[in-house]
């Protein structure tokens, strides 16, 4: 085991950054994607609505790794190339997105209510309300799911193996086909894994204990 | 102090389970095929001509299969049953290493490395890296892959092999040979690189698009892989492969696998 | 149109829907076990047993923070270490059950938490049993309000089961993989196949879910 860690440690680095980097820009595009989703599905609007539930309901009814395969094996034939790491990192994007457009759905929803009358009654339009109003609150419930969603997509950016993506799950693949050590190659990056997703788990149940 | 102690206990507790565990693989190898009467192999299932999965049964199919089964015969005798385990080129030595399988037969070059961790039999296939391009490629041989982007599979040698004959060309690695087919196809790389008779296949099945170029460009014969200190076993293995070349049986299944490939000259593959 | 009529021949799609057999079969089996394990972890996760519900608790969150794809492997090649050898549609069904069932002891956990504030206690000054107060009034408003997170997970593990393909488990994902592994013509119709099959069964199951929830709810 320290054998490995003394001679992939580069490896290892380069993997961690790479799985760092899927996650992050993960985040923040289908952050940003979510909530508009989410807008979609709430707005009174009958053709938007639809759409932004077909698409809540397409990408979560389909597992990641045929949306990831989808773009780096059909998409680059057909439109346009895509290397392993996009490729990966956009089907991780538009299948995270459908979760977190659902969980900021059901917390605007739970606010809602008596609320936007409240607000559109105050001489506010509908946008005002939504922004000044309803999505302020809303965020503020949904940030222990969303943080455990945010978990998840760490954990999911490990599909970037199947695609070449040089991300940590990538790295050990080839750490374990030179060093034919399988156990201690994965052990390690296990590790490495649990350094993101366990602070940020428990940090996740601490804010649920006090919003609560 | 409680907080600290149980993670560690736990941690150390399954550093035990994966590091020193009282494992199968310590245990006589020729005596446990002996007594279940099976031969566990680790195939492949995606190679064409070697071992690949036909649709219509769902059998494996190919020349390593009919190696293992002639072999398990050798050393069961008739009733000797031989059971295979699917493996991919990454998970075939960690497959035999961790104790899944018995043996390993699946386009497993013998390689100074391998034979550190594990125990290869003599040669029983002579294979040689060679190049899977697409028909409009402009890639002839290994001299044009510098600068190029060329598909290996996780856990072949490619990776080593191609940063020797073109230290500039950029290697990805795929988790088996149809994703890395399906990756040249979709112009991820602008070669595959391979042992001949997989690659043979790999253009046999492509319907024309894709071709074999450039010869082969190493000697990596193929060797049956049992655990290390397995003696008994891997003697027992070396004399089926002995009889099998001796008795006519290796020339026939050479000539009924690889006869029929276009550009591939089997008879150079025979035992003589 | 040919190669779409060619790639979903009768045989070809014979050989999907064996995949798509073992793909129901290891997520049905591994629902319930999962199901059954992940309630028992919830429930002494939540009991606070002396030094056993941090122990389960702990090994839960390592077991919930890792990539399904870490623990497959380990199960794959770690169990012939403890001397089992288990076929790689077995070593599916343990992976996905050790996966889920900490996902739902979590689930479980803040499910029942959320329920007993103040019904416990008020249960118990009836003259219950700390069991019998779990039994009788959590559990069953506990277990009403998880419904859809539960299936949610229980559709994640059908999706989940995909994943399985890189140890070569003959599932779904893996003959379709197979089969345009040996014409790579055919990859389109078979991304278009395996779309459709996981999207009937999924979306079957998060109808069935959120009919159940409504349902159950009023």
């Amino acid at each position: 085991m320290i054998n490995i860690l003394n001679h992939f440690s580069n490896e290892l680095f380069v993997g961690f950054g790479w799985t760092l980097l899927a996650s992050f820009l993960t985040l923040v595009f289908s952050l940003i994607f979510g909530i508009f989703i989410a807008l979609l599905e709430v707005i009174p609007h009958k053709v938007a609505n639809k759409i932004g539930r077909g698409y809540v309901e397409i990408f979560r009814n389909i597992p990641l790794l045929i949306i990831v395969m989808f773009f780096y094996l059909i998409v680059p034939k057909y439109i346009i190339q895509l290397n392993g790491f996009t490729a990966g990192t956009i089907g991780l994007f538009l299948y995270t997105s459908a979760f977190i457009a659902e969980i900021i759905r059901s917390g605007i929803q739970s606010v809602s209510g008596g609320q936007m009358e409240g607000a559109r009654s105050t001489g506010m339009t509908y946008k005002q309300a939504m922004q000044y109003i309803i999505l302020p609150q809303a965020m503020k419930i949904v940030i222990p799911p969303l943080g455990n969603q945010f978990v998840n997509l760490i954990k999911d950016s490990s599909i970037l193996a199947f695609v070449a993506g040089f991300d940590l799950m990538y790295q050990a693949n080839a750490i374990a086909s030179v060093t034919f050590d399988t156990m201690n190659s994965y052990f390690i990056i296990g590790i490495l894994y649990l350094i993101i997703t366990m602070p940020l788990s428990y940090y996740m149940r601490y804010l649920e204990k006090k919003l609560a | 102090m409680k907080k600290i102690i149980w993670p560690i206990a736990l941690l150390f507790s399954a550093l035990m389970l994966t590091g020193c565990g009282k494992s199968v693989t310590d245990q006589s190898a020729l005596k446990n095929v002996r007594s279940s009467n099976t031969i566990t192999w680790a195939v492949e299932g995606d190679k064409k001509l070697f071992s690949l999965i036909d649709i219509r049964d769902d059998q494996e199919k190919g020349f390593d299969i009919d190696m293992a089964k002639a072999i398990t015969r050798e050393i069961l005798g008739p009733k000797g049953q031989a059971r295979f385990t699917l493996a991919t080129s990454q998970s075939r030595i960690p497959l035999l290493k961790n104790g899944n399988v018995d043996a390993v037969i699946a386009t497993l070059t013998i390689t100074p490395e391998r034979a550190k961790i594990i125990s290869f039999s003599k040669p029983y296939f002579r294979a040689g890296k060679s190049l899977l391009v697409n028909k409009d490629s402009d890639v002839k041989s290994v001299r044009d892959l510098n600068g190029k982007t060329v598909i290996g599979i996780v856990g072949d040698n490619s990776v080593e092999v191609i940063k020797k004959v073109a230290p500039k060309a950029k290697v990805v690695a795929m988790q088996d040979y149809g994703q890395a087919v399906s990756a040249l196809k979709s112009h991820q790389g602008d070669a595959l690189t391979s042992d001949n008779g997989i690659l043979y296949g790999l253009a046999a099945q492509s319907a024309g698009s894709l071709e074999v170029r450039g010869g082969t460009f190493t000697k990596e014969p193929y060797g049956i892989a049992v655990n290390q200190n397995q003696e008994p076993f891997h003697r027992a293995i070396n004399r089926a492969v002995d009889k099998i070349q001796r008795s006519g049986e290796y020339n026939r299944l050479i000539k009924k696998w690889f006869g029929q490939v276009p550009g591939f000259n089997y008879k150079e593959m025979y035992y003589k | 149109m040919q190669t779409w009529i060619d790639a979903l021949s009768w045989l070809n799609f014979g050989f999907l829907l064996k995949g798509l057999a073992v793909t129901l079969y290891i997520s049905l089996v591994s629902i319930v076990l999962s199901f059954i394990l992940g309630s028992v972890l919830g429930i002494i996760r939540y009991s606070k047993i002396k030094f056993i519900s941090a122990a389960v608790g702990f090994v839960i969150d390592l077991v919930r923070n890792l990539p399904l794809l870490l623990i497959i492997f380990f199960t794959y090649f770690g169990m012939p270490k403890i001397g089992y050898r288990p076929s790689a549609i077995t070593s599916a069904i343990i992976a996905m059950t050790i996966f889920e069932s900490s996902m739902l002891a979590e689930i479980v956990r803040s499910g029942i938490q959320s329920v007993s504030e103040g019904q416990m206690e008020g249960a118990r000054s009836t003259g219950m049993s700390f069991v019998q107060a779990l039994w009788y009034i959590i559990l069953p408003q506990a277990y009403r309000h998880m419904i859809p997170t539960i299936i949610g997970q229980f559709v994640s593990l059908i999706k989940d089961t995909s994943l399985a393909t890189i140890i070569v488990v003959p599932e779904l994902m893996q003959h379709a993989q197979v089969i345009y592994g040996q014409n790579a013509n055919y990859i389109v119709p078979m991304f278009a196949a395996l779309t459709l099959l996981y999207f009937i069964i999924c979306f079957t199951l998060s109808m069935a879910g959120s009919y159940l929830h409504k349902h159950m709810a009023s």
